[in-house]
């Protein structure tokens, strides 16, 4: 694009803009915060259980997400079938769903007195006011975004490929393994950090599901709106926002790694 | 293009009722921003209705997440409080002007109409799911007020039974009312909202917490003297009326 031109130099202005506008709020919490409070927050054993909880509710959450969706995503990248139209978009309807809302439909489904709370509880599961509930609702939020991204790697392979694996005698299994993995490897790890970074910010849907208990349901970004509240506790809640954001952070730019170089450009085409 | 036309249509129509939401120009009127502790909310809706002179935007809210909010600046011109401390805590920092009470509210249990509990007692029971309100906030601050009044071992086991701490007493109530929570303490003024969905168990009168509502003029807020007559009004006028309907109790 020639910068000289007015369209060029709208298209400047508008990227200074927007990642001026981005970045200014996530600065300010570290211009507010000095490390040495960052220090105390962490010393609060309310923020340790806390970010604790968050680390150990996203990774069971991921691990079901990546296990479920992987081989989901892979058939719903390849197969064709009536009414696959509906359930793309059925899989992605949480992504534009309010937090709350999505807490309150995970009562109805889930809770006591949801369709399968009886089941729920006949199996012995306990979910609302539990750890459990917690990971239901990060699973419910996060899951989306790692279907979607995976769908378009799988959906990018080159069918020849994993034609050319089943000529040379391999199993669908092994083609799944030996082809579609490592080619899809890159838009599978965007989307699981994706999906991460949701799940680590998750709010509304826990806080409706599952309740707000320290060390039980109360995950980083709930004890960050505790602390907002209780008085003088505002440079706590930067401290700890600061805390997220460079656990996020470092969780994003690990994956993208690990991913490889495409992953770091965001999805496939 | 059809379905490009279509789908135009489709969100310009949401965006139409979206507006209509929304609509109703004030036609020059000045607004009122009023800020309240959540419990408040069906009686300051009520009165910001009613209320002449001025349009009253309500927004209802934990009380410390509100006065959290106007030490960072937030504009409003009144903030109701489910306590005096903080309209006191603001007013020491200079940000509003002198507090004054003007309701009082009672705490209750409540539980789902279903529920066996006929005393704080039996909240002690093992296994039984309560839901009371974050320390920060009102109503979770005069609950443990209230355990503090019982023997330590019942006291603990009520403890032990809390499996939530709610941002604002609204849900704690929803929790309760959801069927989520066995047990719940909100406001009487609470319970009364959902009438026939939950069953309410008094507290004995030498437990029961001096529950007292005061409210602010934000110091920063340019409409003082309508903030004012507003604030009169929750005392003896229109907002004393719907609060008494509401249940609450007049000031001391």
């Amino acid at each position: 694009m020639r910068l000289r031109s007015g369209f060029g130099l709208l298209a400047v202005i508008s990227t200074a803009a927007a990642v001026a506008f981005l970045i200014l709020p996530v600065v300010a919490i570290f211009a507010d915060v000095s490390p040495s409070q960052l220090i105390d927050a962490l010393g609060e054993q309310s923020a340790r259980e806390a970010l604790w909880l968050s680390l150990r509710t996203t990774l069971i959450a991921m691990a079901i997400v990546v296990a479920i969706g992987t081989p989901a995503a892979y058939l719903l990248a390849l197969r064709r079938f009536r009414g696959r139209a509906l359930v793309l978009t059925a899989i992605e309807l949480p992504l534009v769903m309010p937090p709350a809302v999505a807490g309150i439909a995970l009562l109805a489904a889930f809770g006591p007195r949801g369709i399968l709370g009886g089941a729920v509880e006949g199996a012995g599961l306990e979910l609302v006011f539990q750890t459990a509930g917690v990971v239901v609702a990060l699973v419910f939020v996060s899951a989306p975004f790692f279907l979607r991204q995976a769908i378009a790697a799988f959906g990018a392979l080159d069918p020849r490929l994993l034609e050319a694996a089943r000529t040379l005698g391999a199993g669908p299994f092994r083609a799944f393994a030996t082809v579609a993995m490592p080619t899809a490897r890159p838009g599978l790890a965007a989307g699981l950090a994706l999906a991460w970074g949701r799940a680590l910010g998750e709010f509304g849907a826990t806080l409706l599901f599952a309740g707000s208990l320290q060390g039980v349901t109360q995950t980083a970004p709930l004890a960050i709106f505790s602390e907002f509240s209780r008085a003088g506790g505002f440079v706590a809640a930067l401290a700890l926002s600061a805390v997220l954001i460079l656990v996020s952070a470092s969780l994003l730019i690990g994956i993208k790694l690990i991913g490889g170089d495409r992953a770091a450009e965001g999805a496939p085409e | 293009m059809k379905t490009t036309w279509a789908v135009a249509a489709l969100v310009l129509s949401a965006l139409m009722v979206l507006a209509g939401c929304g609509g109703g120009g004030n036609g020059g009127e000045p607004t009122l921003t009023v800020v309240g502790a959540s419990s408040l909310t069906e009686a300051l809706t009520e009165y910001g209705e009613s209320f002449e002179g001025a349009k009253v935007r309500s927004s209802f809210a934990g009380s410390d997440e509100l006065a959290a909010r106007i030490k960072q600046g937030a504009k409003a011109d009144i903030f109701a409080s489910a306590d005096t401390d903080y309209p006191a805590e603001l007013h020491r920092e200079g940000l509003v002007g002198k507090p004054v009470i003007f309701a009082r509210n009672r705490l209750v249990i409540v539980e789902p109409t279903s529920g066996e509990a006929e005393s704080l007692a039996d909240l002690a029971k093992p296994g039984t799911k309560i839901a009371i309100g974050d320390p920060s906030v009102p109503v979770g601050a005069y609950t443990r007020e209230v355990l503090k009044g019982l023997p330590a071992a019942e006291r603990e086991a009520i403890l032990a039974n809390v499996r939530t701490e709610e941002p604002e007493v609204s849900s704690v109530l929803a929790k309760v009312v959801n069927g989520a929570a066995d047990a719940g303490f909100v406001y009487v003024t609470d319970a009364k909202t959902v009438k026939g969905e939950v069953h309410t168990v008094e507290l004995p009168d030498s437990l029961q917490p001096d529950v007292a509502y005061a409210a602010v003029v934000v110091s920063d807020s340019g409409e003082q003297d309508l903030a004012n007559r507003y604030l009169k009004g929750m005392l003896n006028g229109a907002g004393a009326g719907d609060l008494r309907r509401a249940g609450f109790l007049p000031p001391p």
